[in-house]
């Protein structure tokens, strides 16, 4: 058997590619958190959850009204995004003159009463998702097997990245949402309507966490816990990559995955601190985070 | 010039928390004119805009603008109705290339110039196009300030200390500019401390103490008046 570092390759192989699904999700939720953050000023705390309402939505349209895996993967963002908008508008716009924790708390409180409401309505072992068939079965990669749903979400998960990337910083939107978060009150003053921009955009950043809950469904078991699991680790990379950059939170999810994929490896043990251990070695060479500018 | 006013401001009160900065100004602005505000520092000019713009925490009485009461509307509602407004800091964002800066307030009424036109006028925005807006040099970015008001239709400038920190020659250069824009029928209500520059600009001059106007001032009338100017702006 071939071995790299006295390991077996596939061992390495495999957990790179754990590593890079966990890596994923990070991105995809630190994306989120970081889009949030840098407009509302608000550490949104309820985003794991949101991730979980994103998988049980998928789960539930295709229990409840028979609607597969392909459709819910455009239609649970969209409702979990509409969701955020009901939140936005009905709660948290009332802290943005507040201090910063009052954000942090309700989004925290409203975290906890969502994986309440689940775990009363479906226990707290949760339900299972069964992935579209077409997904199914491994691919022969030579060095190693690739299930075929895992190449998926590596892909799709990839591509939404990219969409997001390129959004913020490439297209007029982006401009706005970049120039409202520097100094809301000016864009407002040259006529856009920065309360609606806010409201959407924190829309759009929870859509991202019900994406990643729909590419999770197949994946893990759907349970109300899902999300506060990951979530702990997402602020790390969140941190790590700089409050607000958008490029970091992407880099450093990835990064960050196969990071810990690898210490798996190496040392299981710190598998579940290294991430932060990188946080600390990270703030104390670069306070604002790898990517983010220094206030 | 028309006689028709296009800014009309009466008992303008303003509120930062608990200090109180304007206590009922009153002035008009009419179409194609370029009016200053003179006065101190901390007289309430630049609250005055600021508080036209709906950007004070608390503000009352009346601002009309082309006939439509502004004192209730949000800032973007000012901004929609034909007000653009050039912050004192520039305002411009850091985070945004010279070129985004310059188009990204939104379109608000037809007839805004032509970013053909703009550089024209101002070269140095073309060719920095790709920088980031803060890269530029402080003339620069206060022309790229200027600029991408001109882009979006609004006829009515309101323009916070333009020359505020520039050299001499800059200062010419964005003096130039204000006339080019005045040439071409815009409107503009001039915050300046800058006594000779303003002198040279407007039409006519409010005198702002204490966050009320005490004084207005015909152009032509500047020089007879200019030592009890000179005494009551303290310069």
């Amino acid at each position: 058997m071939m071995m790299i570092f006295g390991k077996p390759a596939p061992l390495l192989f495999g957990q790179l590619l754990l590593g890079i699904i966990n890596g994923s999700f990070y991105a995809m939720l630190s994306l989120g958190l970081a889009i949030i953050f840098g407009l509302l000023r608000v550490i949104n705390f309820a985003h794991g959850a949101l991730f979980m309402v994103g998988a049980f939505v998928t789960w539930g349209l295709l229990h409840y009204l028979g609607i597969d895996y392909w459709v819910a993967l455009f239609a649970a963002p969209l409702i979990v995004g509409a969701f955020g908008l009901l939140l936005e508008r009905g709660l948290i716009r009332f802290t943005y003159k507040l201090d910063i924790l009052y954000g942090l708390l309700l989004t925290f409180g409203l975290a906890l009463v969502l994986e309440g409401l689940f775990t009363n309505g479906f226990g707290s072992s949760g339900v299972s998702y069964n992935g579209p068939d077409i997904l199914s079965g491994t691919l022969d990669l030579g060095f190693m097997f690739l299930p075929v749903y895992r190449g998926f979400v590596i892909v799709a998960a990839a591509l939404v990245c990219f969409a997001v990337w390129f959004t913020i910083e490439r297209t007029r939107l982006g401009a706005l949402l970049r120039a409202a978060t520097e100094n809301p009150s000016l864009v407002q003053a040259f006529g856009v309507n920065v309360p609606r921009l806010v409201a959407l955009t924190f829309a759009g950043g929870v859509a991202l966490a019900g994406f990643a809950g729909v590419l999770a469904a197949p994946l893990y078991s759907v349970n109300p816990n899902m999300g506060s699991d990951l979530i702990n680790t997402v602020f790390a990379v969140v941190v790590i990559g700089g409050m607000g950059s958008i490029g970091g939170a992407i880099l450093t999810g990835f990064g960050l995955g196969v990071i810990q994929g690898f210490t798996e490896v190496f040392y299981p043990p710190a598998s579940s601190v290294v991430v932060f251990a990188v946080m600390a070695i990270v703030l104390l060479a670069r306070p604002a985070g790898l990517f983010g500018k220094a206030a | 010039m028309s006689d028709a006013s296009m800014l009309n401001v009466r008992g303008l009160n303003a509120w930062y928390d608990e200090s109180h900065v304007l206590h009922g100004m009153d002035f008009e602005v009419r179409e194609g004119e370029c009016v200053t505000l003179l006065g101190r520092n901390g007289a309430g000019k630049s609250t005055t805009l600021k508080a036209i713009m709906g950007l004070v925490p608390k503000r009352a009485g009346s601002v009309m603008f082309r006939g439509r009461e502004l004192i209730a509307a949000r800032p973007d509602v000012a901004g929609r109705a034909g007000i653009g407004f050039c912050p004192e800091d520039r305002g411009i964002f850091a985070g945004l290339s010279v070129e985004e800066n310059l188009m990204l307030p939104p379109v608000v009424a037809p007839g805004g110039m032509s970013v053909a036109d703009i550089h024209t006028l101002f070269p140095n925005l073309a060719e920095r196009a790709k920088s980031a807006g803060t890269k530029l040099s402080g003339g620069e970015q206060q022309m790229l300030a200027i600029a991408r008001i001109l882009r979006t239709g609004a006829k009515l400038l309101l323009l916070d200390e333009p020359t505020e920190g520039l050299a001499p020659v800059i200062v010419q250069q964005i003096g130039r500019m204000i006339g080019e824009i005045k040439r071409r029928g815009f409107t503009v209500l001039l915050v300046e401390q800058n006594f000779h520059f303003a002198s040279r600009m407007a039409d006519r001059h409010y005198l702002v103490e204490h966050g009320q106007v005490v004084d207005m001032i015909p152009n032509h009338e500047l020089p007879t008046r200019a030592d009890s100017l000179h005494r009551r702006l303290g310069i």
